[in-house]
């Protein structure tokens, strides 16, 4: 392709004299195939995590409205939150279950969120690669944390 | 126009901008909030002074700043999928962002006692 200093390229228009690099405003079709594409890819992840995106936001909608109603609308707001509070709601399997799946759900709708925006903003292969082990490691952390807590919450501690 | 950018600043642009930073907010958010939970593992004490700090007005006011990064997230959240899957919604994109806009100032005019109460109560009585 010629390098041109001005006119168009795409339809874009290239507005000065000073050397552009055109294929800075080229956009590769989102299907194409580069060098760094293995052959054939054998799982729809992306897709998956797409559609999981979708799924989790419409379920995280009641879970998490409801969630902010309960502690932070109904009753007096956060003033009466205390430990007693949140004794009295896990000693029903019900809310159990519920802050269960709302810690799950957000944790890794929200995990994936940040896999995309550390993708869209790290360029540097090194810089993705670690700060998607924080990511993951940050992950499974609070996960686990979260759930252990949610299973093992003792009214009577101390 | 800038050069080396195709971003074209209209609403689609700023409506993913901000679905951006809450979502990215909320997910720190989180983070915080399931440690401070798990300190009802340590004792009722530990767990109780540190809640006594969100019924302080700077975080009283945080938390209705992140109801509001909540709520954004969540009904455009929604309208994202509504572009996805319903056959219109490419079409109604902006009316959509239109009503998000207005149902999210209604729900945050609504929650602003609500969650404030606290504070509004001890300033001006
Ligand atoms: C309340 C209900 C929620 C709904 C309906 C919802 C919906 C969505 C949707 C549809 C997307 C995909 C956007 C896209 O592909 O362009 C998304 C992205 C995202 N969400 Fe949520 N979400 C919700 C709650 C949450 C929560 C609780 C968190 C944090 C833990 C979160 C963090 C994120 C992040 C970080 C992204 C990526 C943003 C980006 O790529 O620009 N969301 N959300």
């Amino acid at each position: 392709m010629a390098i041109e200093t001005t006119g168009s390229v795409s339809g874009v228009e290239l507005t000065n004299a000073a050397p552009t690099d055109p294929s800075a405003f080229l956009i590769e079709p989102p299907r194409a195939r580069t060098k760094r594409t293995g052959r054939k890819s054998r799982t729809n992840f992306e897709m998956l995590a797409w559609l999981f995106m979708r799924l989790s936001g419409v379920v995280l909608v009641f879970l998490v409205l409801g969630h902010l109603i309960i502690q932070l609308v109904l009753d007096g707001g956060v003033t009466k939150i205390s430990f007693a509070f949140v004794a009295g709601r896990w000693a029903s399997p019900f809310w159990q279950g519920w802050d269960l799946l709302m810690l799950w759900l957000a944790m890794l709708h929200g995990a994936n969120g940040m896999r995309t925006v550390i993708n869209d903003y790290a360029e540097r292969d090194t810089t993705r690669f670690w700060l998607k082990v924080l990511l993951v490691t940050a992950t499974v952390f609070t996960v686990l944390l979260g759930t252990l807590v949610i299973f093992t919450f003792d009214p009577n501690i101390s | 126009m800038p050069a080396g950018t195709l971003y074209r600043g209209r609403e689609g642009m700023w409506s993913w901008v901000a679905h951006r930073v809450t979502g990215v907010l909320i997910f720190f958010f989180l983070f915080a909030h399931v440690l401070d939970t798990a300190l009802v593992r340590v004792s009722p004490e530990a767990y109780n002074s540190t809640i006594a700090t969100y019924k302080t007005w700077p975080v009283n006011l945080m938390e209705y700043g992140l109801t509001a990064a909540i709520l954004f997230h969540a009904l455009n959240g929604l309208r994202v999928i509504a572009v996805d899957f319903w056959a219109k919604g490419p079409k109604y994109q902006r009316q959509m962002l239109w009503t998000v806009v207005t149902v999210w100032v209604v729900l945050m005019a609504g929650a602003f006692y609500p969650i404030l109460q606290e504070t509004l109560r001890n300033w001006f009585g």
